[in-house]
């Protein structure tokens, strides 16, 4: 007995689609041309990646050979190419592109980006305000000016300003003012509990600061080159 | 509608576990629909204290890659019919978790339960952070000591950035709750104070849950400690924090410390 399901047949849908190609028609002598190509490549490279292109040989004549060695020129500069016009099928070969006809001419538009209107510039702020506590492990870099804290800075957090740090909570992890070499930059808080203190690069850490300023309001600043810390008020 | 409770903690073994059970069992006494879920991929616990480590078919990460449905991975508790459990896997990692199939699963329980409490892992990695990633509200379990407050901080800094509800600009709304707290050791000053720790982490309060053998005892049974001794001190602190929770006003007991009798009997000790 013969039992055999017949597989259901599924319909192959063929569709039409058509795509602008590039074409090169490359002019003897080969080389010359080829030069011409990596002149493009290297005014814009990557211009021909990922567009069709197809060869058209009907103004040389070439042999077998000579067709593959083109084709391999141009695949070593990741030119990859669809299709070939305008010679006979006998000269190409299994595992060259295929032959093309009835292409059409048009004109290639090139969308590049519209240049876009240059933002009317604002003027950079100077300042920034923080109104909720840093947490451990956040770090704020800001390097045009002032950085005041509305709340505490936590034991494990960085503060790093261009100008002052001004901080209304406790301090208790890492301040640096003046880092870009102003030495005018001071630090100021509520409470001081700092892991380290830093301005225009000179810095203690929590080990040097005077115990009796701890848990005091206080300003750090530079006289020369030695950290102040005094207590404020 | 379904509020989405992360209880996170970024130190392990500040009670993060005990914290979602006992909390979970106390919210489903109190009659809502609660479903405690799992999101310590590779070791999983909850089950453990949950007593349902006998009963896992399928688990969290199944039904994250699709091969499972989330009824068939959710367990029932034995003891209260609306609690359930969504347990971890335990054969992989924390890299099995997907952003978009944890929030698939998020919002499937939502429409099932009242209550959806996320037990985070350990540590600020893919695991602690997909826990806490569509949370509505977060439980930051905290010990009265420098290096699990200073944890804190820093989850608190992740759930006001790495948060769904941050990226849109809104507030995930935090509650801290100490646990382990050891009236004796804080009389002696030997622990940080609830003041002091409160001013650090400058969020409110949730509850202050004492250092009790009970717990232990619990957890050995496999029973979240607020089944298990209903007026042992911890599950009464436990139980005060979950009405909190659900918006009554509860005042808020610091535990005080209690001498026993022979203690009183006898004076200090010697040293």
């Amino acid at each position: 007995m013969d039992v055999r399901a017949d597989p259901t047949r599924q319909l192959v849908r063929l569709r039409g689609r058509s795509y602008v190609a590039f074409v090169f028609s490359p002019v003897v002598p080969i080389v010359e041309w080829l030069a011409e190509i990596d002149a493009t490549l290297a005014r814009s490279p990557g211009y021909f990646v990922g567009k069709p292109i197809v060869l058209d040989l009907a103004s040389v004549d070439l042999s077998s050979s000579a067709i593959a060695h083109l084709l391999g020129s141009l695949n070593e500069r990741s030119i990859r190419v669809l299709g070939i016009e305008g010679v006979g099928e006998e000269r190409l070969g299994a595992n060259m592109p295929p032959l093309l006809t009835g292409g059409r001419a048009c004109v290639i538009t090139r969308n590049e980006p519209a240049q876009k209107p240059e933002p009317e510039a604002k003027p950079k702020p100077t300042s920034l305000l923080l109104d909720s506590p840093v947490r451990s492990g956040q770090s704020i870099v800001f390097m045009e000016g002032d950085v005041t804290v509305v709340g505490s800075v936590g034991s494990g957090a960085e503060i790093v300003a261009g100008g002052s740090i001004h901080i209304y909570g406790t301090l208790r992890g890492r301040a640096m003012a003046g880092v870009n070499g102003n030495s005018n930059a001071r630090i100021y808080c509520q409470k001081i509990e700092a892991e380290l203190l830093a301005i225009d690069g000179y810095y203690q850490t929590a080990e040097e600061i005077d115990e009796t300023l701890r848990n005091r309001p206080a300003q750090a600043w530079l006289q020369g080159d030695t950290m102040k810390i005094t207590p404020l008020n | 509608m379904a509020k989405v409770m992360v209880v996170t903690s970024g130190k392990g073994g500040v009670g993060k576990t005990t914290t979602t059970a006992a909390l979970g069992a106390a919210l489903a006494q109190g009659g809502q629909n609660v479903v405690v879920v799992d999101f310590d991929v590779g070791l999983r616990n909850l089950d453990l204290v949950m007593g349902a480590e006998r009963r896992v078919v399928f688990d969290l990460i199944n039904v994250v890659q699709g091969v499972a449905k989330l009824p068939q991975a959710l367990i029932r508790d034995k003891r209260l019919e609306n609690l359930w459990l969504l347990p971890a896997s335990q054969t992989r990692d924390k890299d099995a978790l997907t952003d978009e199939g944890v929030g698939r699963v998020i919002t499937e329980l939502k429409s099932r339960f009242d209550w959806i409490l996320c037990d985070s892992p350990a540590g600020i990695e893919r695991g602690a952070t997909l826990a806490m990633r569509y949370a509505d509200e977060a439980i930051i379990v905290t010990n009265p000591e420098v290096s699990s407050v200073r944890d804190s901080d820093r989850i608190i800094g992740m759930l006001d950035s790495k948060t769904v509800k941050a990226e849109r600009g809104e507030h995930v709304e935090k509650h801290v709750l100490i646990t382990r707290y050891d009236p004796a050791r804080a009389a002696r000053g030997e622990m940080l104070s609830i003041e002091d720790i409160l001013e650090i982490l400058a969020t409110p309060l949730l509850g202050i849950i004492p250092e009790s053998q009970d717990v232990l005892k619990a957890s050995n049974v496999g029973t979240p400690v607020t089944l298990n001794n209903t007026d042992s001190a911890p599950a009464r602190a436990y139980i005060d924090a979950s009405r909190r929770l659900m918006g009554e006003e509860v005042a808020m007991v610091v535990p005080a410390e209690r001498k026993s009798f022979m203690n009183r009997l006898l004076g200090r000790r010697a040293a």
